[in-house]
C-alpha cells in the first residue's frame, strides 16, 4: 500500500518521509523514456533528451503483514506528468503546504483533484510562519469543505504520524459515505 | 584480457542499454508492476545468470518492494521493470500486487483502513 506525499518545492515532503519512516529513506529513480509500455528499442538514444528524476520514499511496518510505503513526489512541477502511474493505486495523498508560500502548492492540489486521489492538506509550520486561521487558508487555496486541513511540524515523527491518521480517517469517512444508500 | 569488466561509468545510459539488451520498457505481466509491488524470489540465483538477475533473486528472498529494490540496485524503475519481466517470465520471481486501494467506484476496503489505522496508532 502506498500513500503519496505531495506539495510544492521545499514544503517539507522529504522531511516528513524521513521523520515517519521505519527505514532510512531511500531514493529511487525514474528516467524519462516511458512513452510505451511495450518493449521498444532505444534506437537513437543519444538524440533523446534523457532526464532522471528521483523519488524519496520510506516505509512503515503496520503489522506483520501490512506495509505502508510513503512516496514523496518530485517538487519540480515539470516532472509531474511522470507520476500519473505513481498515483494509480495509492490509498491517498498528503499535500503539504508552506503557509509562507501558499501558491507553491496550488498545482499539487489541482493535480490531486484531476487524478481523483483523495487527500488531506497538512500545513507545515516553519519557525517563522505566521499563525493563519485554517479557514483563511482553506479559502485562499479553495479547498473543498470536506477535505481535512491540519497543522503540523514535518520534523516531528508523532505529528507526521498524526497527519497519516487524519488521512486514513478521511478515507474511512469517504468509504462509509459511499456505502450509504442514496 | 577478455574477462568482463565493470563499466567505467556505472550510472550511464550505456549500462542500462547493456543490462536490458536495449529494451526500454517491460512487456507482458511486468507492465503492471508498480513501485509498491512486492517481489519475492521463487528460485535460487544460478551462476549462468546475468549479474543483476542474481542480485534481484538474492535480495528478494524476503518480499521487497520494487522501489526498495531499485534503490538498492541503483536502477531506475523502468530498467528494473525490464529485468523483473525476464525473471517473471522464467518463473524465478513472483510479484504480489500492492493491495488494490480502490474497488471500482467504491473507496478502499473499510477493514483494511481499520488495520492501517490501528497500525499507525501503535507507532
Amino acid at each position: 500500500m502506498k500513500v503519496m506525499i505531495a506539495g510544492g518545492f521545499g514544503t517539507g515532503k522529504t522531511t516528513m518521509v524521513r521523520s515517519v519512516s521505519d527505514i532510512k529513506p531511500l531514493t529511487t529513480e525514474e528516467t524519462l523514456t516511458q512513452a510505451s509500455a511495450d518493449v521498444d528499442h532505444l534506437v537513437g538514444v543519444a538524440d533523446k533528451t534523457q532526464t532522471t528524476v528521483s523519488l524519496d520514499f520510506g516505509k512503515i511496518s503496520l503489522n506483520d503483514t501490512l506495509m505502508l510505503y510513503l512516496f514523496g513526489t518530485p517538487g519540480q512541477e515539470r516532472f509531474w506528468f511522470l507520476w500519473n502511474g505513481l498515483f494509480k493505486g495509492a490509498l491517498g495523498a498528503v499535500v503539504l503546504v508552506d503557509t509562507r508560500r501558499l501558491a507553491s502548492s496550488f498545482r499539487a492540489i489541482e493535480e490531486m483533484e484531476r487524478q481523483k486521489v483523495p487527500f488531506v492538506i497538512a500545513l507545515n509550520v516553519f519557525p517563522d510562519s505566521r499563525d493563519y486561521p485554517v479557514e483563511e487558508i482553506r479559502d485562499a487555496l479553495d479547498i473543498p469543505p470536506r477535505t481535512p486541513v491540519v497543522t503540523f511540524d514535518a520534523r516531528d515523527r508523532a505529528a507526521s504520524r498524526d497527519v497519516l491518521v487524519t488521512l486514513i480517517r478521511h478515507l474511512k469517512d469517504r468509504s462509509t459515505a459511499a456505502l450509504e444508500p442514496r | 584480457m577478455s574477462a568482463p569488466r565493470r563499466p567505467t561509468d556505472p550510472s550511464g545510459l550505456e549500462r542500462y542499454y547493456v543490462l536490458t539488451g536495449g529494451r526500454s520498457g517491460p512487456g507482458g505481466s511486468a507492465s503492471t508492476l508498480d513501485v509498491a509491488t512486492l517481489v519475492v524470489s521463487r528460485a535460487a540465483p544460478s551462476p549462468g545468470m546475468q549479474h543483476e538477475h542474481q542480485e534481484i533473486l538474492r535480495r528478494c528472498r524476503e518480499p521487497l518492494s520494487v522501489a526498495e529494490l531499485g534503490a538498492h540496485l541503483q536502477l531506475p524503475f523502468n530498467i528494473l521493470a525490464v529485468l523483473l519481466s525476464d525473471l517473471l517470465r522464467a518463473g524465478s520471481v513472483e510479484a504480489r500486487d500492492p493491495i488494490p486501494a480502490h474497488d471500482a467506484g467504491r473507496g478502499p476496503d473499510l477493514a483494511l483502513l481499520e488495520e492501517v489505522l490501528s497500525g499507525l496508532e501503535r507507532l
